[in-house]
């Protein structure tokens, strides 16, 4: 069974290098071979999944050593794989999401002369996601967190043509350059402080390592979540990342990649434990992510970025989980992964009407789609009601366990997180219900697009549509299939820590206020979207709305922080370069050409002249003979 | 009679064929002018000879034309070169040498 | 011979007789003057000479001072073959070619001046505050004669020196060789190509015209005139053209012509017009014209002869 660890990583590993390097003759099948080398990664891991439901609950974990990476003495890198219950976790769903998209490509990336090098990307994207979950240690890990980094970057940028795309590919790499940088450090840290960086030994040793250490650490590997997962203050990125194709944006960029950072925290659980201070800012980051996200998601009229809002606002709830420790793990993971069926549902279904509508991405240019897209209308109705926590499905489950844990911090710092939780499901409700008024109800505002064709919306093909109804299925029900009797709080607990929180609020109050507070932000949006026609042209709004179209000005701030004091500080080295280091340079080098320039005139070129040179060369060591004689 | 006189013989006549050789601008006289200083060498070494009574000196003079011997011979066919080339026997007229 | 058996015998003596004192003070002063004109002398051949006679002056200095066989080498070897071999050089290149006296580097002779000085000045100095001491004589070393003397030293302490020696002449041979060789590159013409390739670049076919018509002097270096009077540089060779060595006397000749002709007519009685018509008439004319320029300056060698080769080349082109 171990030896199937590593199969799963190749298998899409090699769809990549095969696409890459087999050129052109590949093109004609080359998205079939990575589609079922994608499913072929999916039935491994659901053969493994069915194998670890077979034994007991503490010794589920798999692990597979491949070889010695670096084998030197105090320094242990290996290529191993460590599969447990929370890597199986990931693994199913980056291996069943990453199928259906995969498959969901095929359609939509139809008439692309580029295809076969978007599929060799996506198998790359795959491996190297595997490769990060899958890791038994920090540095195989960061392999893994660099390739999704790489993969992403190529696939933001696939249409390189366009010069935002290119832009946004640029600002995605640099962002998560900071973020790596951070991971890096806390491997550094790790190193020093335990000897090595294997999960086990680093995880089982937190405790005995001193809590200012561990407050290192915890930051780092913070700062390296926050650049992955796009969570305030490296969040830039994402927004400007829904220029890659569609498919991209719903399993790399919703539904896995930038979940990462949600792992890396829950799986480095035992160094936060330990650090109290660097959960405190991880539930800050979560937090204020959470409600900026939301505000940002409020006022886009993209439909792909006001997506991007509702991705980072849910990663926002993951992260306050997360860093509420034990009482908050679970229901991290609980909420990443329908959040992963549920935003990668809606984002192909924003694919599907982008699709149908000439690549439009304005949402007032949309509108009365639903007799047009059924299905899509359909799916993506499911993927709404599940994000909003509409009761019994999927996002009602995980992210009322969310408010109830973050009651459950206790104390004022409960009620803060609680309170602010139970605004972001307010908000949820509020934009995801404006993205679906605008799109599928009131009257047809569609304009020609560039090229002068009128949009005629229709279904997309059955390849894309298969994808988007299996994902709604999976909306749906798993939230109440992981909550059937505790059901996925049992399989994590053996790996990840489990308590509970002492709550002032019960479980039922939980839910019926966030059920309350979802349906006031769906009856605000009906207000302003639903019951009176949409302006074409976005109206000024008051100064929130205005701030949050311009993504709350964070690249306002980048700017004013790092750009401009960065440039004026080049400025400065290049005048200081020009004047001083050039001056020193230039000036000896012009010394010395002066100086040649008049012992040049010595060398003449005549004979006779030389030979004056060597008489009186003569003449003097005889004078300084005859002197030396005379002394 | 005192080997003194020999000596500053040498001497002048040596000093006057540097004075040629800084002076002259035709080739072969400047060829002819280190002739002069080699001679007034030889007188010296002949004049040391006796001076020591051993004929040591003689025989270091004797090496002396034969070396000026191969010398005129290598010395003149560079220039026959040169004047061929250049039609010019002019020891300033080879300055192309310089920057 | 007997003056240098008496030479040698003179130097042979261990203690300097008066003798010895009266020939060097007659040589030395000689010999310098003969360094120095080798330095001074314009012409590159009176340099050679003066060169000569220092070295023959040198050589007797040599038997004076016992070294007989150096002084038989000096006189054969070194005036016979070596100045004889620079003045075939300069034969070849120019024989008259003299050096123009005015310094072209800036500086060279005050330098050149002070450095000889200070060197002479020093060499001086260094003789006088060495302890020369006084002859020992060669008496005993050329007990066996000079040349035997030599040559045991030769062919015992000196012999690699001497082996190396004549390999370092052999090279020398060789070297001149290869540098003065010509290599040929490729096959000569015949007679005919050579004709074609004249007829071909419209050179002169036939043989040039004969220099000299009104010879005087050397015939060679006068050119001869044209039918109308105008010199033809085409008859004098182009070396001496080369040398500016063409004499233009032609129009001295064109004169003393003109007045033996009017001599002539005045004698007979007949009118000058009527002498213009006896051929020459139009060439007198010309004379007339060109005499006044060329008398001032006349005597004075090639410059002018060159100048007014000029001319006759404009007066031929205008005649054509």
């Amino acid at each position: 069974m171990e030896s199937l660890i590593g199969l799963l990583v190749a298998a899409p590993l090699l769809g990549a290098a095969l696409l890459l390097v087999g050129g052109r003759r590949l093109d004609r099948f080359g998205h079939w071979l990575a589609t079922g080398l994608a499913a072929l990664s999916f039935t491994l891991a659901a053969v493994l999944f069915v194998d670890m439901l077979g034994r007991d609950g503490g010794d589920r974990a798999l692990s597979q050593h491949l070889y010695s990476w670096v084998p030197v003495n105090g320094f242990q890198a290996d290529i191993a794989f460590q599969l447990d219950q929370l890597s199986m976790t990931f693994v199913l769903l980056i291996t069943s999401v990453g199928t259906l998209i995969h498959l969901y490509s095929v359609g939509y990336m139809e008439h692309d002369v580029r295809r076969r090098r978007f599929f060799a990307y996506l198998n790359l994207f795959l491996a190297a996601m595997l490769i990060l979950v899958l890791a038994d240690n920090y540095l195989l890990l960061y392999v893994g967190w660099e390739g999704v980094g790489l993969a992403s970057f190529l696939l933001i940028g696939f249409w390189q043509h366009k010069p935002s795309a290119a832009t946004a590919a640029k600002k995605a790499f640099v962002v998560n350059r900071v973020g790596d940088v951070g991971l890096a450090i806390a491997i550094f840290l790790m190193f020093s402080t335990f000897g090595t960086f294997a999960f086990s030994p680093v995880l089982s040793d937190a405790e005995q390592a001193s809590e200012g250490t561990l407050t290192a650490i915890g930051l780092m590997l913070l700062l390296a979540a926050c650049g992955k997962s796009a969570q305030v203050p490296l969040q830039s990125w994402l927004g400007d990342a829904m220029e890659g194709p569609t498919p991209v944006s719903a399993l790399i960029h919703a539904a896995t990649m930038v979940t990462a950072g949600v792992y890396l925290v829950v799986r480095s659980g035992a160094i936060f434990d330990g650090a109290p201070a660097a959960q405190t800012v991880v539930v800050v980051v979560g937090a204020v992510t959470l409600l900026f996200g939301a505000i940002v998601g409020c006022a886009k009229d993209d439909i792909k970025k006001a997506l991007a809002g509702s991705t980072m606002s849910q990663i926002g709830y993951m992260m306050l989980a997360a860093g509420l420790g034990p009482i908050g793990y679970v229901f991290a993971i609980m909420h990443l992964v329908t959040h992963g069926f549920f935003k990668a549902g809606l984002f192909l279904g924003a694919g599907s009407v982008m699709h149908g509508m000439n690549d439009e991405v304005d949402m007032r240019r949309y509108g009365g789609l639903r007799k047009y897209m059924p299905v899509t209308f359909v799916t993506m109705g499911l993927g709404y009601l599940a994000i909003i926590g509409f009761p019994y499905l999927s996002g009602f489950f995980s992210k009322d366990e969310i408010i109830y844990a973050a009651f459950g911090k206790g104390g004022t710092e409960g009620w803060i997180l609680g309170g602010v939780t139970l605004l972001g499901a307010a908000l949820t409700a509020y934009y995801m219900t404006r993205i679906m008024l605008m799109t599928f109800f009131g009257e047809k505002r569609w304009v020609k697009d560039a090229e002068g064709k009128d949009p005629h919306p229709h279904e997309s093909p059955l390849s894309m549509t298969v994808p988007m109804i299996v994902l709604a299925v999976g909306s749906v029900g798993a939230g109440f299939v992981f909550n059937l009797n505790h059901s996925f709080v049992d399989w994590l607990s053996p790996v990840v820590a489990t308590a509970d929180g002492n709550s002032p609020v019960s479980h039922g109050m939980v839910s019926v206020l966030a059920t309350v507070l979802m349906l006031v932000g769906v009856g605000a949006a009906w207000f302003q979207y639903g019951r009176r026609p949409i302006p074409e042209v976005a109206p000024t709004g008051v100064w929130i709305t205005r701030a949050a179209r311009r993504d709350l000005l964070q690249d306002d701030f980048n700017h004013a922080a790092f750009v401009t004091p960065g440039s004026y500080l080049t400025r400065g080295l290049v005048y200081v370069d020009h004047k001083l280091v050039d001056g020193v340079v230039n000036g000896t080098a012009a010394g010395f050409g002066g100086l040649s320039g008049r012992l040049r005139k010595v060398q003449n070129g005549f004979a006779r002249s030389y030979a004056a040179s060597m008489f009186g060369g003569a003449a003097i060591l005889i004078a300084v003979t005859l002197l030396m004689r005379a002394v | 009679m005192s080997p003194e006189n020999y000596l500053h013989l040498a001497a002048l006549l040596f000093t006057i064929g540097a004075c040629g050789v800084l002076l002259r601008r035709n080739a072969i006289v400047v060829f002819m002018s280190i002739e002069l200083m080699l001679n007034a060498a030889n007188l010296a070494l002949v004049t040391f000879s006796r001076m020591h009574g051993n004929l040591d000196g003689q025989i270091m003079a004797f090496f002396v034309m034969v070396v000026a011997a191969a010398e005129v011979v290598v010395g003149l066919a560079i220039i026959v070169m040169v004047y061929r080339s250049r039609h010019s026997a002019s020891v300033d007229d080879a300055s192309l040498m310089k920057l | 011979m007997s003056t240098m058996t008496a030479l040698s015998t003179l130097a042979a003596e261990t203690s300097t007789s008066g003798g010895e004192a009266v020939q060097f003070w007659i040589l030395a002063p000689i010999a310098v003057a003969g360094g120095l004109g080798t330095i001074l002398m314009r012409r590159a051949v009176y340099s050679a000479l003066c060169l000569a006679g220092t070295m023959v002056i040198l050589a007797l200095f040599y038997l004076a001072n016992g070294a007989y066989f150096l002084g038989v080498v000096q006189i054969v070897v070194y005036t016979g073959a070596v100045m004889m071999l620079f003045l075939f050089v300069l034969m070849l290149v120019g024989v008259s070619a003299a050096d123009s006296l005015k310094e072209t580097i800036k500086g060279q002779r005050i330098a050149t001046a002070a450095m000889g000085l200070g060197l002479g000045i020093l060499l001086i100095a260094g003789i006088g505050q060495a302890s020369v001491g006084s002859f020992t004589g060669l008496a005993e070393a050329n007990s066996q004669g000079n040349v035997e003397g030599l040559a045991s030293l030769l062919f015992t302490r000196y012999m690699v020196a001497f082996e190396v020696t004549g390999v370092l002449l052999t090279v020398a041979a060789v070297g001149a060789t290869m540098l003065t060789h010509r290599e040929k590159i490729e096959r000569s013409k015949s007679q005919r190509e050579q004709a074609e390739a004249r007829v071909k670049d419209g050179t002169q076919v036939p043989p040039l015209p004969a220099p000299g018509v009104y010879a005087r002097h050397n015939a060679v270096d006068i050119p001869g005139l044209l039918p109308d009077g105008t010199p033809s540089p085409l008859t004098v060779s182009a070396t001496l053209h080369e040398r500016d060595q063409v004499r233009e006397v032609h129009t001295e000749a064109l004169g003393a012509l003109a007045a033996l002709e009017q001599r002539t007519a005045d004698h007979q009685g007949r009118s000058a017009s009527v002498s213009g018509a006896l051929g020459s008439g139009s060439t007198t004319g010309k004379a007339g014209t060109t005499t006044p320029a060329a008398t001032g300056t006349d005597g004075d060698g090639g410059d002018n002869g060159r100048r007014d080769d000029g001319d006759g080349d404009e007066a031929e082109e205008a005649g054509k």
